[in-house]
């Protein structure tokens, strides 16, 4: 990046603001209905003359707390190349603050609206504060000043304020470190989709891990296995401290089992505190579902 | 005229889907995590949740259901806390903190069963 984030905040900021932007009507009733009607607001000076009168208004006026509705994007919405908060987002996104959450919304009535009233809305770019640490993750706090106008009448302003940040990493299976399936190895990932923890058979009937390339065979033939009982004792292990693995919680134990069968399998041996493992363990395996395409086969002390 | 210390009945909102989606188009807030479940749950949400200019509109509602028709807002200002995601009530809660040359402020806690959803100062007239 040629420009650092305060940089740009900086530029953004002096720019000042934004040219008025107007909304798509006139304040007017309808939405006004719509509005008091989804809110439950029966507060009768935003739909009786009479009412608004009564209060001192020279009619009805509008829900203060609609000041924003009326200068909303809409469903289609375009910002504006001069839009203050527009802008700073996308510089936070390229950064890699790609989650956003709103945490205050400050707005101020000078007065109320009244049908008819045209208002536009300009915006400037106040404080961007970070990197600071948040429990959402590391992130940035960026103000936004809102001023709504009728002609040159500033009529309401609003204080807006988000956390732009990169959330903290979770296990998905994206992530995960996926093993290659070759045409031998292929057969032994379709099995523990299903649950089976399947064995090669070569040539002379004996037991093979990790698969070789049947070459003694068709090999448009389906590859000869035996399906294992799934126990066995640990061979060998190592208690992994670092570096960190995508998809694993540090640290974690891999085991070399000598299943019944006579064969070694290496998989991470789960649920066991890693100094409570040692050669001789009796283990088993389990299967865990990564997604629809990758099940891993890992171990678990039998109790 | 209303003193500190004068508590404001207590307003409770449950968010049904449909509560959470017309208040959204209704402040034409169209974004898909207020009204499409599917997207919602895909960007990290548990499920459709309510938007900012609706607590807005239910702060103000809450004080002027209490104080009446004759008065006016001067502001309202929110802090926002836990998300109220659809089928979740939300209980607003209030108290005069203050009352000097006429302005009252009052303050007012908004909480579903996540925790803080609003916390919220109002003054007015």
């Amino acid at each position: 990046m040629s420009e650092s984030i305060a940089e740009a905040a900086e530029r953004i900021a002096a720019a000042g603001d934004s040219a008025p932007k107007p909304g798509r009507d006139p304040v007017n009733q309808p939405m006004i209905n719509n509005w008091v009607e989804a809110i439950g607001d029966t507060n009768p000076i935003y739909v009786d003359a009479a009412a608004a009168e009564a209060a001192g208004h020279p009619g009805v006026v509008a829900p203060p707390a609609m000041a924003q509705v009326w200068t909303m994007g809409g469903l289609h919405r375009t910002r504006a190349a001069d839009d203050p908060l527009g802008q700073i987002m996308e510089i936070l996104d390229e950064a890699g603050f790609t989650s956003i959450v709103a945490t205050n919304c400050e707005q101020t009535y000078h007065r109320y609206l009244q049908l008819g009233e045209e208002v536009t809305l300009t915006a400037r770019l106040g404080d961007v504060v970070g990197p600071k640490k948040t429990g959402l993750g590391i992130g940035w706090f960026v103000t936004v000043h809102n001023t709504w106008y009728v002609g040159e009448e500033a009529v309401a302003e609003m204080l807006f304020r988000v956390l732009k940040f990169a959330p903290v990493a979770k296990v998905v299976p994206a992530e995960q470190i996926r093993p290659v399936a070759s045409q031998e190895t292929e057969f032994f990932w379709e099995g523990t989709k299903v649950g089976e923890l399947r064995i090669q058979r070569v040539q002379d009937g004996s037991l093979r891990h990790p698969p070789i390339p049947a070459i003694w065979q068709d090999k448009n033939k389906p590859i000869d296995y035996c399906v294992s009982v799934g126990t066995g004792s640990v061979f060998s292990y190592v208690v992994h401290h670092a570096p960190k693995v995508p998809g694993r919680t540090l640290p974690f134990v891999v085991a070399l089992v000598e299943l019944d069968e006579g064969v070694r399998m290496l998989g991470e041996l789960r649920g066991v505190d890693p100094a409570e493992v040692a050669v001789g363990l009796p283990v088993q395996v389990e299967f865990v579902r990564i997604d629809d395409d990758l099940t891993l086969p890992a171990w678990k002390v039998v109790k | 005229m209303a003193a500190v210390g004068d508590v404001l009945p207590e307003l409770q909102i449950t968010a049904d889907p449909t509560f959470v989606v017309s208040t959204a188009l209704a402040t034409r807030d169209f974004q898909d995590v207020h009204h499409d479940r599917d997207k919602a749950v895909q960007r990290g949400s548990k499920d459709i949740f309510v938007n900012i200019l609706t607590d807005t509109g239910l702060v103000q509602r809450f004080v002027t259901d209490w104080a009446g028709p004759s008065v006016v807002l001067r502001s309202i200002a929110l802090k926002l806390g836990v998300p109220w995601y659809a089928y979740d009530t939300l209980t607003l809660t209030g108290i005069v903190s203050r009352v000097q040359d006429g302005e009252v402020t009052v303050d007012v806690r908004g909480t579903d069963s996540l925790g803080d959803h609003i916390t919220a100062t109002v003054r007015l007239v």
